[in-house]
């Protein structure tokens, strides 16, 4: 069991944890992620590890409510335990100096994305971090993401916070603008990735993303997290969950990653939701 | 008196029932009738049936004492070879292994030795597992991981020696492919975990939530204990490769089952994770897994469940039973077809597969005919799910984060008969070593490895 010792309303429908797990925190690095199941009942599912502390043996994650899982782990509180928690799972990110990185975040991406720009900063580099999402509600750990940055903007959809618009025209302007940027680093929605690599493409800046798709077991057994990457078929769970943000076939990945939709209703609305 | 030429059946769900459920298809042997069967055997001297188990069941012993009545001895002789009885009395290939050798082969049918493994499993079960005595310990320490059969196997055999074994498994259940690849039907969850539950009190402590290569190494496991062994299975799926692999409607026969067995998908909502197949489902491949995937989908309500396989019915790698049941219960069997592409809808849903039909050509290094591709004889079948279950390889983890060991060309860790590696206090087997075999094989390697190890500690 794996006890919560630590839970943050962060938004709405955005909770922070800091689970026991000291094993999990021993290892953890930044990029990769864990696997939970709540109880016996339970599914299996990936969150990103958004921190970890190896003295006090704790994984910090951040989630959405967006399913019957979440929304139920949403409910647990301080004290409360989780029936299993196993990680640390994936490849780390590519921690190196780069020279100066744009690290993008969209929603609940900027909780995986903190750490990676936490080390890349720690490692030399100079950061420029984009943060954005539909309203100011939904954005998050600005404060924590502005103290490793050299520069932060913000941009909501509906302009309730920081710049009306999307993370890609701010990436677009400092292109524009002739800024020298050496790698670009996109993790949130599906769609937000896609378009980050279609900004870059064309000057063909260095571009990574963290991919999220349906994943069972997280160590490689079961191909359900696959995805397209160049021509060849990779497991996000073992290969990545980063990858060549100009090799992804995001439409497959938004597709697979509709696979349960129906099913997820079903569950949700037994829950009394 | 002449010896009855054939087996006492057993009795089963009938296929029209079972096929609407979850529930293990045979009953089992009662009592007598195990007891009639037993006195089928007869007693040879030279006991070939016991060569042909991997894991050296005193067979004729333990089947004179069901022939006498000595239910209870009878257990104990079973056990002393064998820590988990009641899966091998089921998922066992008893027709190539112990029944194969079986002297009445020659006058009609061989002993049902699977069946009265089964009996005294079961018998034993309901009566309340005796824990047997356990060597004085030896003070030494022995990691175990993977908790499949291969490693349960080995870890049982050296807490009995007096060892201290601890077993690291990823998943959060035991078993490794008895929890998620072997449906209920033909293994019961329950009956699994009762096993294991047996392993435990052996004084082996099972931790799960470890991915060893990733959570903790190899060599952090060599610090603590005195040797290790590496069970860790051959859970990578294998791809058709072909075109439309991607869409959605293809899963890996491990996905599938691992969402039905292990997460209990077939109970959705009351479980919560989800299995989607559609009317129509095509499984590819012709072995136990693929019998196990074509089966599982009529449970889940397909109208329709294919196997479609590249040779003929006589190359098909499966158990007789297993296919047997498949065929009774409805699967259609596409042989000598072979899948040259998945089509889908604009949407990217699976919609077709495309086939071509196939002959058979001379045969290839395993003796068995290669099937050849009859040009232009292409055909569409119209499915909703693909299930791929064209075999596993080793699970690369291990091989690629323990620096020095020796690797197979297939990924493997290559060992001894005995299952030592080339890093003297690593021992492997199952089929890490020898790629994707029977759950049986991998018990008879974890209990010579148990051998091995034993040895090693004495001198180390």
């Amino acid at each position: 069991m794996y006890k919560i010792l630590e839970k943050k309303v962060m938004s709405d429908t955005v909770k922070l944890m800091k689970i026991k797990a000291p094993l999990v925190a021993k290892k953890a690095k930044a990029g990769q992620f864990i696997i939970l199941r709540i109880d016996e009942k339970g599914e299996r599912i990936p969150l990103t590890i958004a921190d970890y502390d190896r003295k006090k043996g704790t994984v910090t994650v951040i989630f959405m409510e967006v399913g019957k899982t979440t929304k139920q782990l949403g409910t647990l509180n301080v004290g409360d335990s989780l029936l299993n928690f196993v990680g640390p799972l994936g490849q780390p990110s590519d921690i190196e100096k780069y020279g100066t990185v744009v690290m993008i975040g969209g929603g609940v991406g900027i909780a995986p994305l903190y750490p990676i720009v936490r080390e890349l900063k720690e490692m030399g580099n100079y950061v420029i971090s984009i943060l954005g999402a539909r309203n100011k509600k939904l954005l998050m750990l600005e404060k924590e993401v502005e103290e490793f940055s050299d520069e932060i903007y913000i941009t909501t959809d509906d302009g309730s916070k920081g710049q009306k618009g999307f993370v890609s025209d701010v990436l677009q302007k400092l292109i524009d603008e002739g800024r020298k940027i050496n790698m670009v680093m996109a993790i949130g929605p599906v769609i937000m990735m896609k378009v980050v690599a279609n900004v870059t493409r064309p000057y063909k800046i260095k571009t990574l993303v963290s991919l999220n798709p349906i994943m069972v077991d997280g160590t490689g057994m079961c191909g359900g997290c696959r995805v397209s990457v160049g021509d060849e078929t990779k497991f996000a769970c073992v290969d990545g969950p980063e990858f060549d943000g100009h090799k992804v076939d995001y439409d497959n990945l938004m597709l697979r990653n509709r696979r349960f939709v129906c099913e997820e209703e079903e569950s949700c609305k037994l829950a009394g939701d | 008196m002449a010896v009855k030429k054939t087996k006492h059946s057993m009795p089963e769900q009938k296929p029209k029932d079972r096929i609407k459920n979850f529930n293990e298809v045979p009953y089992g042997y009662e009592e007598k009738t195990a007891i009639e069967e037993a006195k089928r055997c007869l007693q040879c001297k030279n006991r070939p049936c016991v060569e042909g188990c991997p894991v050296e069941i005193d067979i004729p012993d333990f089947i004179k004492q069901i022939a006498e009545g000595n239910i209870d001895k009878a257990v104990e002789v079973l056990k002393s070879k064998t820590s988990l009885p009641a899966v091998c009395g089921r998922v066992c290939p008893y027709e190539n292994q112990c029944e194969g050798k079986c002297t009445l082969l020659k006058i009609g049918e061989s002993v049902a030795i699977g069946r009265l493994e089964r009996f005294l499993a079961d018998y034993e079960r309901k009566k309340g597992v005796k824990i047997p005595k356990i060597a004085k310990s030896t003070g030494k320490k022995v990691a175990v991981v993977g908790a499949g059969p291969a490693g349960l196997t080995c870890a049982g055999d050296l807490a009995k020696m007096g060892h201290k074994v601890t077993v690291f498994e990823a998943l959060h259940d035991p078993g490794g492919v008895l929890m998620y690849g072997i449906p209920e039907f033909r293994l019961p969850k329950e009956i699994v975990k009762a096993e294991v539950d047996y392993i435990s009190k052996l004084g082996v402590d099972i931790n799960y939530d470890i991915i060893v290569g990733k959570t903790i190494t190899v060599e952090e496991l060599m610090q603590e204990h005195d040797a290790v062994f590496i069970g860790t299975g051959a859970g990578l799926p294998n791809w058709l490769r072909i075109p439309g692999e991607n869409l959605d409607g293809v899963y890996s026969a491990n996905e599938f089952l691992t969402r039905v067995n292990m997460m209990k998908a077939y109970d959705f909502p009351k479980y919560d994770t989800p299995v989607k197949i559609g009317k129509v489902v095509a499984t590819f491949g012709a072995g136990n897994v693929a019998m196990d995937c074509a089966r599982t989908s009529l449970r889940l309500g397909a109208e329709k469940s294919y196997i479609i396989y590249r040779r003929s019915e006589k190359e098909m790698p499966a158990r007789i039973e297993e296919i047997h049941h498949a065929e009774e219960e409805g699967v259609i069997f596409k042989l000598l077809t072979n899948p040259v592409k998945f089509i889908g809808d604009e949407k990217g849903i699976l919609k077709e597969v495309e086939c071509l039909k196939m002959k058979l050509g001379e045969p290839d290094a395993s003796g068995r005919r290669r099937p050849v591709p009859i040009e232009g004889s292409n055909f569409k079948i119209k499915i909703d799910t693909a299930l791929v279950a064209i075999g596993q390889s080793p699970n690369p983890l291990i091989p690629k984060t323990v620096k020095g060991l020796k690797i197979g060309k297939w990924g493997n860790i290559e060992t001894d008969d005995e299952g030592r590696t080339n890093i003297p206090g690593i021992f492997a087997g199952g089929d890490i070593a020898t790629g994707a075999a029977t759950v049986i094989l991998a018990m008879g390697a974890g209990k010579k490895a148990a051998r091995a190890i034993d040895e090693y500690l004495k001198k180390n």
